[in-house]
């Protein structure tokens, strides 16, 4: 957790970060000065290159409604909107019976309307709870009452969230629950500056704030590696046995590692994968999840299962390498120090974070930490575990052929070619946030997006499946074709995942792509390659598909001639 | 503590918060005299003094100072 001053720092500092421009804009009922200054300070901090524009002070209606306004003409990535429950308790004070009654129903249609107004994201804060004491524990039963009207207000919240993919809400009523209004409020504070978040409360509001927009621009962590003596169950299984480790309910600190266990079961089903990299012999680190029955974690929720003597860096990055995601995806746990420190300094883009010594502690400090943001969830993802399961199957069979081919024959690859619809959509959306190497372009869609290009007639949307004798991978790679004139289409997102990598599927799109361009009576299709840190594997993606670079242009861009093409060799057969 | 003590500790604190690590104050001092003292430094270096010095001022107390000296009173007559 950065400090205010670090904040400081980091905006008094001349911009040196290259990159995407993030524009975000701030607006709030209350003084939001210092909320600015460490919202922009954190993303700074993160290595965005922000440009953050603050709204005059409680400027929300005008700015919003008139669409003229500086805020309409800013043109956000992000409009940050903070309306504050004291402000909204200061209403409800000021009107009569019947507006009390319909405080929420009021605020959200405004709300309601910023999301119809407002073209990017949306990210506004919840209500923590103020009880003004009228009513006292009756208010429950009077509809009237602000206890009643701010509940209201936040459930519906969630409910509009999912009406309007363009709106998150961020929960600063989680942040009070969990570090309370105490520390959140501070009336000094608020009589000599109209600030409504104490100095202390900042850092945690502007963490979590961005934590939406780093997983909105693509940062978000895929997988959890655990070490298992005293990080999964109490005690040294080598030493112990595994019928006399530490775990299960009844008095004792078995029930801190149970607990624990639960919450790692519902990543996994929310699809974090999981990996396990323990100082042990393997059979004897395999015994609890084999034969302990309070174990709730089993084998088979584990992807990649690592124990031996070696050291962590290098077992983490085997297990980088079989899972194929970037180290900066990764969350690694382990109630030893050093190790952490160890993985820490070899492995810096990886997550460590301190655990507290008590294992008691472990689950409070890890709520806190909000490690697992995402904007996107699909049920598909619960299957993730056993698609790299699948992976390892493969990885084992290609050993056995010496003829690459020959491997990808044997495997009878089958893909389904299809448009977007609105089964798929959340998916399309969830490999366009996820994708990172195998990504042309890397242009970011939300659901809302992606659902008006699949209705916008200017654009062709592809979207693949693959599946073989091991499994289904399901929807893996998404084009956008763009038409710019009669006879040209531009390819405005080529990516894939990286779990069908190496398998000809590039030249199968290729060919399907091409197909699509003659029904349309498209001549050339124009592919564009934007550099990012992370899809160097693609730099020569089009050259080597046969597209032609076309010299003019101020960023790599190739052409491809529909009518030369011939369709390429692929072991993928069409679904 | 001593009034000049407590000068020298305050001196630090609005060096921490104002990030200036040449400011010099004294009890005469006011906001005008200091560039980066406005009212939203003047807050953080309310709540850098209170946790500084383990006390509490009230809404009453902050509005009211007109010097660095009347913030040290205030001190000397908390701690």
């Amino acid at each position: 957790m950065y400090t205010l001053k670090e904040y400081k720092r980091a905006c008094k500092q001349i911009p040196t970060i290259q990159g995407k421009k993030i524009k975000i804009a701030l607006l709030g009922d209350s003084a939001t000065q210092l909320l600015a200054t460490s919202i922009k300070g954190e993303c700074i901090l993160r290595g965005y290159n922000v440009v953050l524009w603050e709204a005059e002070y409680n400027q929300i209606e005008m700015q919003v409604m008139n669409s003229k306004s500086e805020l309409h003409e800013f043109n956000a990535d992000y409009t940050i909107v903070f309306q504050s429950t004291h402000k909204l308790l200061e209403k409800y004070s000021l009107t009569d019976a019947s507006s009390q009654l319909a405080l929420a129903e009021d605020r959200l249609a405004f709300i309601r309307l910023l999301c119809e107004t407002i073209k990017g994201r949306i990210i506004y804060y919840n209500y923590p709870e103020i009880d003004d004491g009228v009513f006292g524990s009756y208010a429950s039963k009077v509809q009237s009452s602000f206890i009643y009207q701010l509940y209201r207000l936040n459930y519906e919240l969630l409910n509009l969230s999912q009406e309007y993919p363009n709106l998150f809400i961020c929960n600063l009523a989680g942040i009070s629950a969990k570090y309370g209004r105490n520390v959140m409020f501070d009336s000094s504070v608020y009589i000599s500056t109209e600030m409504i978040l104490s100095l202390d409360a900042l850092p945690y509001v502007a963490s979590r704030t961005a934590d939406i927009i780093a997983a909105t621009e693509g940062k978000f962590k895929k997988c959890l590696i655990l070490d298992l003596d005293n990080t999964v169950w109490g005690g040294i299984v080598g030493d112990d046995g595994w019928e006399n480790i530490q775990i299960g309910h009844g008095l004792g600190i078995g029930k801190a590692f149970t607990e624990f266990q639960q919450w790692i079961l519902k990543l996994k089903n929310r699809g974090i994968i999981l990996a396990i990299c323990s100082k042990n012999d393997e059979e004897k680190a395999k015994e609890p999840f084999e034969k302990n029955p309070e174990m709730l974690l089993k084998l088979d929720d584990i992807a990649v299962f690592i124990a031996n003597w070696e050291n962590k860096v290098d077992n983490i990055r085997t297990i980088q390498q079989i899972l194929n995601i970037g180290f900066d995806s990764m969350v690694f746990l382990d109630d030893n120090p050093f190790e952490r420190n160890m993985v820490r300094e070899h492995l810096p883009e990886i997550t460590v974070p301190e655990l507290p010594e008590d294992p008691g502690d472990y689950l409070e400090f890890l709520y806190s930490e909000n490690l697992f943001e995402t904007v996107s969830y699909s049920t598909g993802d619960k299957d993730r575990t056993k698609q790299y399961q699948v992976e390892a199957k493969r990885v084992s069979l290609l050993k056995n052929f010496t003829n690459e081919n020959d491997f990808l024959k044997s495997l009878d690859m089958e893909s389904e070619v299809g448009g977007f619809n609105n089964f798929n959509i959340p998916r399309v959306a969830q490999l366009s946030q996820r994708s990172n190497q195998f990504n042309l372009r890397t242009i970011r869609y939300t659901e809302a997006e992606i659902a008006a290009i699949k209705s916008n007639p200017d654009y062709i949307d592809l979207s693949f499946t693959l599946s073989d004798k091991f499994g289904d991978n399901g929807l893996i790679c998404v084009v956008i074709l763009k038409s710019i004139n009669t006879n040209s289409a531009f390819i405005d997102t080529w990516l894939m995942s990286c779990r069908v990598l190496k398998r000809s599927m590039e030249n199968f799109v290729l060919n399907a792509i091409v197909e699509y361009a003659r029904q349309k009576g498209i001549k050339y299709i124009i592919g564009e390659y934007l550099p990012t840190p992370k899809n160097k594997m693609v730099e020569l993606h089009y050259p080597n598909l046969g597209f032609k670079r076309m010299e003019k242009a101020n960023t790599a861009q190739y052409i491809l001639n529909v009518d030369d093409y011939k369709n390429k060799e692929c072991y993928i057969k069409r679904k | 503590m001593e009034k000049e003590r407590i000068l020298a500790e305050v001196q630090d604190i609005f060096r921490d918060v104002l990030d200036n690590d040449d400011l010099e104050i004294n009890f005469n001092t006011v906001a005008d005299d200091v560039d980066e003292w406005d009212s939203l430094s003047h807050i953080q270096l309310v709540v850098g003094i209170e946790k500084h010095f383990g006390l509490h001022f009230t809404s009453q107390q902050i509005t009211k100072w007109k010097d660095v000296g009347a913030m040290c009173d205030d001190i000397a007559t908390s701690i």
